[in-house]
């Protein structure tokens, strides 16, 4: 349709060749028709990436090998390599080098051997691990804190009666567990303590419960001291791979609440590409985990680069004022003044009460966006400045700032009420369904359609704030030129699917859906963030 | 009876017996929930004659985690002036917290920690933050995210 996007696309992208691929979504994109917007030239790339999603046991695995191979090099078991390794934060080759120059000194300070002296950390205890010999504590010493004393105290007398638990005094506890340092405590004690460490503190690395032992304890200890809390256990494998994932800056864990997926992505793993990637990935376990692998926002900031949606996020977070507008789901109609409440993604409102119709973002009538939209999405700098006269400078630039963040936090809102949208439309293809001829595949275009009207308002959100920081120049015009298609596609599309379905128009509704539907890769590249400057 | 109740009932059972440590007393223990102490620094120190109270509160997870410990602050009660200490009488102690404390330490042994705390200081100063800390603080100092200056 506009054949200079295309040019466009050819000078601009040109370089990047081998840092992007391209990733067609499901195949099927190119059988649409893209009604505003050109098809992208075979040779043409998007702003995707090539990343793999990993499940916990697939990175297992790859400690699993670590671990292996640490194992057969220093001829120790496995459960001391993993430790080894993890007190190395993973690094393998610079634990092989401090443990062949020197293998003690490397296992006392990982906690897998007990130091040179041990009367000196662990004398107290031997009233209750059978071996008492009081003249080996210095009289210094006991002087020093008087500590001491008062916790022989609390240790059981002598090691003829039966072993009594210096932590819980439960002398009806028969099992006992100690690591290498020989601190005896009931296993009663070692699972509550073991569970506290795992679940509360969400701690891998757990050492004795004597005071200043370092003595760390390995999987099988962790194993057994919690018995048959399974869970527990499997949480603390998490917290191994999570630990081992943290370490390596080619993975990421999936920021996503419980979710134990991880994705591995070397090419975004670099600060560098940052300025010309921008790194989308998503974890296997969900299709809507989709998060930023170079700055971990949880979300789709293309076609933003993750300097400036940082930079973005933290002008909103710091502006005082934002917090009032965040505030404001509702607003009054400006005809009759009743409060309405926002409640889909659509931007066309229309007043429950006095029929007005009119446009969320800027309250004018809706009778005027259909051939006027850009009055909504481009703010005339000119017409406000001339408007505010006598106002001060930092009142224009801060209603300079609301402009854009204002429609940036509503595609926001409404991209966050996409979820009821999705079961909106899951019973309206049930209806479609009954109504019409159509089988459930064929109804799926509709899902297609929230899908990419999600993704659309996504990116929409984005430009605004990269609008925000651009120079006032002719590409500016451009971007903005863009940005209005393609939020206006997006309002179109988003009406359709809220409007609610005549049986016999469902076949002409699909086929509109199926023509609005737009293509994002399109848009990124025509808006062509990355080469624009910013003031 | 609970493993919490039963250690603290053991630890009741040794003060009564064998008394406090020099400088400790045993202010209020009718309970397993809440306990007070006093301390005060014997000798040639920057606290010589002032007296101390500590309150502890203990949860069902004691002596698993730490009590909750933090000095009196009332009409007659005042914290320590100490870099460590806020004037909210939350303190800073790398033993209260997770990663200093062990499950064989007890009351006692914090009263002493505390004490030799106060006896080393060389200076009477406040946290340097301690205006912001007092006023975002928690009321129990265990739920406050602790950093150890
Ligand atoms: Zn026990
Ligand atoms: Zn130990
Ligand atoms: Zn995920
Ligand atoms: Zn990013
Ligand atoms: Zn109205
Ligand atoms: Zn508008």
């Amino acid at each position: 349709m506009s054949s200079d996007y295309e040019l466009s696309d050819n000078e601009y992208y040109d370089e990047e060749d081998d840092e992007v691929m391209y990733v067609d979504d499901d195949g099927s994109a190119s059988e649409m028709d893209v009604d505003f917007r050109i098809s992208p030239a075979s040779k043409s790339k998007s702003y995707e990436i090539d990343y793999e999603s990993l499940t916990q046991a697939q990175v297992e695995k790859l400690i699993g090998q670590d671990v292996e191979d640490i194992s057969g090099i220093f001829g120790v078991e496995p459960d001391t390599a993993s430790l080894l390794l993890r007190n190395f934060n993973w690094n393998k080759e610079k634990l092989i080098e401090k443990y062949m120059d020197n293998a003690t000194s490397v296992s006392i300070a990982a906690g897998l051997a007990l130091p040179e002296k041990p009367e000196a950390s662990s004398s107290r205890f031997e009233a209750s691990s059978g071996s008492r010999r009081p003249t080996r504590r210095s009289t210094a010493e006991q002087a020093k804190s008087g500590k001491a004393k008062i916790l022989e105290r609390l240790t059981p007398p002598a090691d003829e009666q039966p072993f009594v638990c210096p932590i819980c005094f439960d002398d009806t506890q028969t099992k006992t567990m100690a690591l290498a340092c020989g601190h005896k405590f009931c296993t009663e004690c070692w699972s509550a303590y073991t569970t506290s460490k795992i679940r509360t503190e969400g701690e891998h690395w757990i050492t004795c419960m004597a005071e200043d032992c370092k003595l760390v304890a390995t999987d099988e200890f962790v194993k057994k001291a919690l018995g048959s809390d399974t869970s527990a256990f499997a949480r603390y494998q998490e917290l191994v791979v999570r630990h081992f994932v943290s370490c390596n800056k080619n993975l990421k864990y999936c920021p996503y609440p419980s979710c134990t997926h991880t994705v591995s992505c070397p090419s975004g793993a670099s600060k560098s590409a940052l300025t010309t990637i921008v790194p989308i990935v998503g974890c296997g376990a969900n299709t809507a985990h989709k998060f930023c692998f170079g700055c971990n926002i949880d979300a789709d900031h293309r076609p933003v680069v993750c300097g400036v949606a940082k930079m973005w996020l933290q002008k909103c977070q710091d502006d005082s004022e934002t917090a009032n507008w965040i505030k404001s789901n509702t607003k009054e109609c400006s005809k009759c003044q009743s409060t309405i409440e926002k409640n889909g993604g659509c931007n066309h409102m229309t007043c429950k009460k006095c029929k007005y119709e009119f446009c969320w973002v800027c309250m004018g009538p809706w009778s005027e966006h259909g051939t006027a939209w850009y009055s909504c999405n481009r703010y005339d700098e000119k017409a406000s400045i001339d408007a505010r006269d006598a106002q001060s400078r930092s009142r224009a630039s801060l209603e300079r700032y609301l402009h854009y963040y204002n429609r940036w936090a509503n595609h926001e809102q409404s991209a966050k009420l996409s979820m009821e949208l999705y079961s909106r439309t899951e019973r309206k293809m049930e209806e479609m369904q009954i109504t019409s001829d159509m089988t459930w595949i064929e109804v799926q275009f509709m899902k297609k359609a929230v899908d990419e009207v999600f993704k659309c308002r996504m990116t929409l959100k984005w430009t605004y704030a990269m609008a925000y920081y651009l120079e006032k120049n002719n590409q500016k015009e451009l971007f903005e030129d863009n940005q209005r298609d393609l939020e206006r596609a997006v309002e179109e599309l988003s009406e359709l699917i809220e409007s609610s379905i005549d049986p016999e128009s469902a076949l002409a509704l699909r086929q509109k859906v199926t023509d609005k539907t737009v293509r994002l890769p399109v848009v990124w590249q025509s808006t062509g963030f990355d080469h624009l400057h910013l003031s | 009876m609970a493993v919490s109740s039963r250690r603290l009932q053991k630890e009741l059972r040794e003060i009564k017996e064998n008394g406090t440590p020099v400088g400790i007393t045993l202010l209020q223990a009718d309970d397993f929930a809440t306990w007070f102490l006093s301390i005060e620094v014997l000798g040639e120190t920057l606290y010589a004659g002032e007296v101390f109270a500590l309150k502890f509160r203990f949860d069902p997870q004691y002596p698993i985690s730490a009590p909750a410990v933090q000095f009196v602050v009332d009409d007659y009660y005042k914290a320590p002036v100490h870099p460590h200490v806020y004037s909210n009488g939350h303190i800073c102690a790398s033993i209260l917290g997770s990663e200093g404390w062990s499950p064989v330490l007890g009351v006692i042994s914090i009263c002493i920690t505390l004490q030799s705390m106060l006896a080393s200081c060389k200076e009477r100063k406040p946290p340097p933050d301690n205006d912001g800390y007092v006023q975002r603080a928690p009321e129990n100092p265990k739920k406050a995210s602790a950093t150890y200056p």
